[in-house]
């Protein structure tokens, strides 16, 4: 069984801070990770292949520096890696994005058949989730997005049952490989690297593709020039011009700035009062 | 990627020749098992704004198992603002698939062209909208904070937060039609239902193999209602952050809420702890939630949880530390430790519930 995880390099989002003049992102500094979602993608991979065997290929669109996260997923215990790499990829969005990665899926398809893909349900620098329902369509795989379980996969008949996030619920889904996979976060954890995987994965020859290796003839489906939406504006959110009215009272006795408290709210919003009566039982 | 770029300043756009035969806003109309999702109804209030604007029509989307069920939901959309509503019933569409699903909405937007096409940001919106766009070839501007369109080109600009939050950029599809955008649960205001609208039903046909189409649902598993915590829609909310250190603390925050009949929510590292579920995690990867007051112990108020929970309109915070950007902006706020102001303000919401009970 093959199967191949789309990974994404992201800066960690925790630590991002915005210039206070100049609205910019201040990205000095701020150490870029692997995607988390991407994560449980992975390990969802690597499990198939502890149990059904095969291969886990990991594939990311990025610039030369995602090779950093490529390696680590090597030093997880994937197989092969792939950078899909060039200048002409800059400024795509999702739907140019899912184009360059299936290109290069397709090419990875001419050497090896490919029965997953896997993808993170979304990234937390674009947060979209979009990415990967454009790579199903456009390489005609089945779509299973918010997939919390694999329950089973039957090879002979390749067939694969999976439990699915619904918003009022939980579908167990029936489908046939191949299919692409969004995985859902908290399903379970990545796993140690080991020793000699870190070894491999340091030494390893990840393979370099640009837009022509990867299979895109027209530069201009990919990149800017393959993205239908455009980036005006960026700017920070308004701050509330004020400030949280604190409460105070002499003694600062918890009771008290209870009571002084709920005085002022319930003085100011006396639709809030009548409101908690009702709810409350 | 989505990644804001530094672009040259914007030129007058024209209406591309190609695209004036597309016209009219629509709005998806999710339903899972007969039940509509309120995010479509908050969706077309929003539409109604921007149908206005453009002075055209607005219509929902309705897909569905055959029978008067589907129909129906027709109706309430006239109720919620549509003028009229494309209808889609057929066995493929018992439960939502992406296949049948995609191939339904694609070929409704093929025949009648829309010029915005708008999906509730949930599981099945993002699933059928990133179908959909790539299947179109056209943009799609996901998690929507705020549409309006430009007056001199008619284009859809969309707002949206990027990097977790800390920035909002706006987004427009200018050579593709139609443009498409996602909104999350509670973002938008409810509108009010007017019982007495009613509209054009477009009933349309699509040809559905059963046997080519390759995904079964086995199962549907509904969450049991009666446990599954709806953060989205509560009216009061009491949060609880890591500034309570212990596990055992969180239950002063089960305490609150349940003298206020509230819901319990949390920051994200109280669910990675395990002290709370995943359903109950407010902020950029929870839930968006809209109480009417949202109390918020021992929670710093960093930019992924604000994003959830800002829209409150009455924001009571607690929290030790004076600069804890939660003083930012929540209105009201306590310096203090949550263990024993939390405690002091259930007696104090006990008390006052009684008194106010007692004055009828
Ligand atoms: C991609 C991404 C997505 C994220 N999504 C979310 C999300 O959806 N929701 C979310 O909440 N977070 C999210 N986060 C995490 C977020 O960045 C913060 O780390 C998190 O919100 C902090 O939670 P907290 O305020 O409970 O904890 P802390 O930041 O540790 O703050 C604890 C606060 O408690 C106060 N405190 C300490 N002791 C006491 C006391 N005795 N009494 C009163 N106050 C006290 C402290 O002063 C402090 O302000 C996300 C992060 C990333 C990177």
């Amino acid at each position: 069984m093959h199967s191949v995880v789309c990974i994404k390099q992201v800066p960690d989002s925790a630590q991002i801070r915005v210039h206070p003049v100049t609205n910019t992102i201040m990205r000095q500094g701020v150490p870029a990770i692997i995607n988390p979602y991407d994560l449980f993608a992975l390990e969802e991979a690597l499990r198939l292949k502890d149990r059904f065997g095969g291969t886990v290929t990991v594939i990311t669109m990025g610039p030369p520096m995602a090779e950093v996260a490529l390696r680590k997923c090597l030093s997880f215990g994937a197989d092969d890696a792939i950078l899909v790499s060039d200048r002409a990829f800059a400024g795509a969005d999702t739907l140019a994005t899912s184009c360059a990665l299936a290109s290069a899926i397709n090419k990875i398809r001419e050497n090896m058949p490919v029965d997953l893909i896997f993808t993170g349900k979304q990234t937390i620098d674009g947060d979209t989730a979009q990415v990967g329902p454009g790579i199903a369509k456009r390489l005609d795989y089945q779509l299973l997005t918010y997939v919390s379980a694999i329950r089973e996969i039957d090879h002979d008949n390749r067939e694969i049952v999976v439990e699915r996030r619904a918003e009022g619920g939980v579908q167990v889904l029936r489908t046939k490989l191949p299919c692409l996979i969004t995985m859902l976060e908290g399903t379970n954890e990545m796993r140690y690297a080991d020793m000699d995987d870190m070894f491999r994965a340091a030494r390893y020859p990840l393979k370099l593709w640009d837009r022509v290796a990867a299979g895109i003839e027209n530069p201009d489906v990919v990149g800017l020039k393959g993205s239908p939406t455009v980036v005006g504006k960026v700017f920070a959110p308004k701050p509330r011009n004020k400030r949280a009215e604190i409460v105070e009272t002499i003694d600062n006795d918890p009771k008290n700035l209870a009571a002084t408290l709920l005085a002022k709210v319930f003085t100011q919003h006396p639709k809030l009062e009548r409101e908690i009566a009702r709810l409350a039982k | 990627m989505n990644e804001p770029v530094k672009k040259p300043a914007r030129k007058k756009v024209e209406v591309d020749p190609r695209f004036v035969n597309y016209k009219h806003v629509w709005v998806f109309i999710e339903a899972e098992r007969g039940v509509v999702h309120p995010v479509s109804w908050e969706l077309l209030g929003e539409g109604r704004k921007l149908a206005d604007s453009l002075g055209v029509e607005l219509a929902g989307v309705v897909m569905g198992p055959p029978g008067e069920r589907t129909r129906a939901i027709c109706g309430e959309a006239f109720h919620y603002g549509a003028d009229l509503c494309y209808l889609v019933r057929d066995e493929a569409l018992h439960d939502y698939r992406n296949e049948p699903y995609t191939k339904a909405l694609t070929e409704l937007v093929n025949t009648y062209q829309p010029e915005i096409l708008m999906l509730g940001a949930s599981t099945l919106g993002r699933d059928l909208a990133g179908s959909v766009a790539t299947t179109l070839a056209t943009g799609l501007v996901a998690d929507c904070t705020e549409l309006v369109i430009e007056a001199e080109s008619r284009n859809l600009a969309s707002t949206r937060p990027t990097f977790g939050g800390s920035l909002l950029c706006t987004i427009m599809t200018q050579r593709h039609r139609p443009q498409m955008a996602t909104v999350r649960p509670r973002v938008m205001a409810m509108p009010e239902p007017d019982t007495s609208r009613t509209g054009r039903i477009v009933e349309h046909t699509v040809t559905f193999v059963e046997s080519s189409i390759i995904t079964k649902v086995l199962e549907y598993i509904p969450d049991n209602l009666q446990d599954k915590p709806q953060l989205a829609f509560a009216d009061i909310i009491v949060a609880g952050g890591r500034g309570l250190k212990k596990q055992e603390n969180f239950q002063l925050v089960w305490d609150l809420a349940k003298v206020l009949g509230a819901e319990v929510g949390a920051s994200r590292p109280i669910v990675q702890a395990g002290w709370a579920e995943l359903d109950r995690q407010v902020g950029q990867s929870g839930k968006t939630v809209r109480p009417k007051l949202y109390i918020a112990a021992g929670i710093s108020g960093a930019i992924q949880h604000r994003v959830g929970m800002d829209g409150a309109d009455v924001i009571i915070a607690i929290n030790n530390d004076a600069n804890a950007p939660i003083f930012d902006f929540a209105h009201y706020g306590i310096v203090g430790n949550a263990m024993q102001i939390l405690p002091a303000l259930t007696d104090a919401f006990r008390a006052q519930i009684a008194q106010a009970r007692k004055a009828g």
